[in-house]
């Protein structure tokens, strides 16, 4: 018996998706920037994929930009509106390390959180002035799946800072959240088709009409300019198909996963002695359970889990594989101590009640072997 | 039985994972991240070596983990190793990191995951005789490790396996090469994995702590004997930097508060006792104060004949002294008695 629960790292392939990506790996192999009819034949999938992919995110086609995954596109927001419009740089302290790092690439500052991992708006308010023209807050952690209040961010970036720009990394969200409307009010979104059922390698960037972004990489000036390179089309094509079919099922997948995700944490913390939740449910996404067994070291509580079939994460897993200590957790207040006895079990459109089942028989002896008793 | 090999990337580890398989163990490899630097500055626990071992455990066909010890690394091996050169003495940091994180950490993390054993490339030997648990030698004599392990206790060394004790140096070479593992060729590795920064010892200092200059004086006269630039690099013993022109002059003492490092000809150097502190014994019990002993005073350094005394070791020749902070280990022959610290 096996139990995948780490879909915030990455998510199986939606059948439709891979179904959607194999005629371009194939016959239709052709590059959209051609006159000919096999290119011409690609193009018209991209325009497709194109459209698909901006009604799901709530924005037009031409606001678009599609990139090579989520770390891209974060990097393209920040670094490219910041090299056409100079000036400061804030995001929140538990971005993801693909804003965070390129936050920091470019001289910025982060804003601190609460307890739960929620933005302080006064913090931000007060980092906030007339040079700032970058303000990137994700909409939901990719750690412990807390949600931003974006509408109420992007009026205090609105008023504090006029020229800024608002990003917002959408990676952790799209599977879960109404993209469309909640990251209305930003310049720029990112997502990632991998976190939802899409292949790795593949991802996008909103640029909102009027937003102006220099190019990371000089090259045919695909994408208007905004991101040369020849199109990944099987995967822009996959993208798209595994969007819409999220969209179409988001509802219903939400309400599914959260009852499994409250039944996973709501029996962990009964069976397991002094275990603790972080982060607060109701400002989760819905597959996120992020808890932590004080007087163990998630890094060894992992391999006991994977031996006995239970996938889980922890902090962010480095190239190299090994566990660094959260900057997320850090940021919420969490002890070091503690940062290092939380895991994140991550669950997904495919989890099911045997996931569920077996985490429940598993991670209490596994707790139980590491404290010694 | 489950043995968790302790894997760097480089060849001695990798053969000692290799000998295990062949002897019909059940063996997962693991490599412990200790620094947590930029990658390029120092050779040990950099992405490379992690990338070296996951590529030998691939060539085994098996499995392969990362530890993160970076905290502990740091409270007890880099600090205790900044403090010491502070203080003017010269520790040892290869002894605290085998104390405290290879033999106990990784060891107990080993034991949390349900292993038996745990195996090193270091050059050792673990015997078993007389019903007793005993540190020994390992085969190649210029490669021996036995004195940065002297502190591990019989109840350790028996859950430890040091694979690589009984071969030479050039025999686990060829084991490699004939086992085409990928790091067959790669150079050996040095002593202090952090200090290998360019420019050593005085740059990884130097950046840490305050390096100070400080005043040579003359043991026999009380003179003034020129001047040091950092007191911290100071060893006793040593003869570089240390003035005399036409005769060579050694430091013999170091004294921080003072600012001051007293010299002599090497004739001043030369003693018949060093004072010991915190003696480990391998069966827990101190040896029989008559009992002949060999005494190494350094990781590279020559045995000597001495007597345990109890609050020093006795030399039965003299020899230059030995400096504050290295390990004074105890041997029988090639087997590790026990070990504690110069004073």
């Amino acid at each position: 018996m096996e139990s995948y629960l780490d879909h915030a790292a990455t998510t199986p392939m939606r059948p439709e998706a891979v179904a959607a990506m194999l005629p371009f790996l194939t016959d239709r192999f052709g590059n959209p920037s051609g006159v000919h009819r096999v290119s011409r034949v690609a193009r018209a999938a991209l325009d497709e994929a194109r459209e698909i992919v901006a009604d799901c995110l709530g924005a037009l086609p031409g606001e678009v930009v599609f990139t090579g995954g989520g770390t891209e596109a974060d990097n393209l927001a920040l670094a490219g509106v910041h090299a056409t419009a100079p000036g400061r740089v804030v995001c929140a302290a538990t971005e993801h390390h693909a804003v965070l790092h390129a936050c920091q690439a470019l001289g910025g500052d982060t804003v601190p959180v609460d307890a739960d991992g929620v933005i302080d708006l006064d913090a931000l308010a007060a980092a906030l002035d007339d040079s700032v023209t970058v303000v990137a807050v994700m909409l939901a952690n990719n750690e412990v799946g807390t949600v931003q209040p974006l509408a109420d961010v992007a009026e205090v970036v609105r008023s504090r800072a006029p020229r800024a720009r608002l990003h917002t990394d959408a990676v952790q969200a799209f599977a879960w959240l109404d993209v469309a409307s909640l990251a209305a009010p930003a310049d720029l979104v990112a997502v990632s088709a991998h976190k939802f059922g899409g292949p790795k390698g593949v991802g996008a960037l909103v640029v909102r009409s009027g937003v102006q972004v220099a190019p990371l990489m000089h090259g045919g000036g695909q994408e208007r300019d905004r991101r040369s390179g020849t199109h990944n089309l099987a995967g822009v094509a996959a993208m798209a198909a595994a969007m819409r079919a999220t969209v179409e099922t988001r509802a219903a997948t939400v309400e599914r996963v959260a009852a499994l995700r409250d039944r996973l944490a709501d029996g962990l913390l009964a069976s397991v002695p002094d275990a603790a939740e972080t982060g607060s449910r109701p400002s989760k996404v819905a597959g996120n359970c992020h808890l932590r067994f004080p007087g163990t070291e998630s890094e060894a509580l992992l391999l006991l889990l994977d031996e006995a079939g239970v996938y889980a994460a922890a902090g962010s897993a480095c190239a190299a594989g090994a566990v660094e200590p959260s900057h997320v957790l850090t940021a919420m207040g969490l002890t070091p101590d503690d940062a290092r006895a939380s895991i994140r079990l991550s669950l997904g459109t495919t989890s099911t009640d045997d996931d569920v089942d077996l985490a429940l028989k598993t991670v209490p002896e596994a707790v139980a072997r590491l404290r010694g008793n | 039985m489950r043995v968790l090999a302790a894997m760097s990337g480089g060849v001695d580890s990798s053969v000692a994972a290799a000998l295990l398989l062949e002897e019909g163990h059940e063996v997962v490899g693991a490599t412990m991240k200790l620094w947590r630097g930029a990658a390029v500055e120092v050779g040990c626990c950099s992405e490379a070596e992690i990338d070296d071992a996951r590529a030998v455990t691939r060539s085994l066909g098996i499995d392969h983990h990362v530890f993160t010890f970076t905290d502990d690394f740091d409270r007890h091996v880099v600090d205790p190793y900044i403090t010491g050169h502070a203080a003017g003495r010269t520790p040892n940091p290869c002894i605290a990191c085998n104390d405290r994180i290879k033999f106990d950490r990784f060891l107990v993390r080993a034991t949390q995951l349900g292993f038996d054993a745990i195996a090193t490339g270091h050059h050792a030997r673990v015997v078993r005789r007389d019903g007793r648990v005993r540190l020994v030698r390992g085969a190649d004599a210029a490669k021996d490790q036995s004195y940065v392990l002297h502190g591990l206790g019989a109840a350790t060394l028996a859950r430890c396996l040091f694979p690589v004790g009984d071969l030479t140096k050039d025999e686990v070479r060829s084991r490699a090469a004939a086992l085409d593992l990928p790091v067959a060729t790669k150079p050996d590795s040095q002593d202090a994995c952090f200090v290998l920064t360019e420019g050593g010892r005085a740059s990884f200092l130097g950046t840490r702590i305050p390096l100070r200059p400080g005043r040579l004086v003359d043991a026999a006269t009380g003179a003034d004997a020129g001047a040091v630039a950092a007191l911290e690099l100071v060893t006793v013993g040593q003869r570089r930097g240390m003035g005399g022109a036409g005769q060579r002059r050694y430091a013999l003492s170091v004294d921080v508060s003072a600012g001051t490092v007293t010299v002599g000809p090497r004739e001043a150097t030369m003693v018949d006792v060093v004072a010991v502190t915190a003696m480990r014994w391998t069966d827990g019990t101190a040896v029989d104060r008559d009992r002949p002993v060999l005494a190494q005073c350094s990781a590279h350094g020559e045995p000597v004949a001495a007597r345990y005394e109890g609050d020093v070791v006795r030399f039965l020749s003299p020899r230059p002294r030995v400096a504050p902070g290295q390990a004074v280990v105890l041997y029988d022959g090639d087997e590790v008695l026990g070990g504690g610290e110069a004073a």
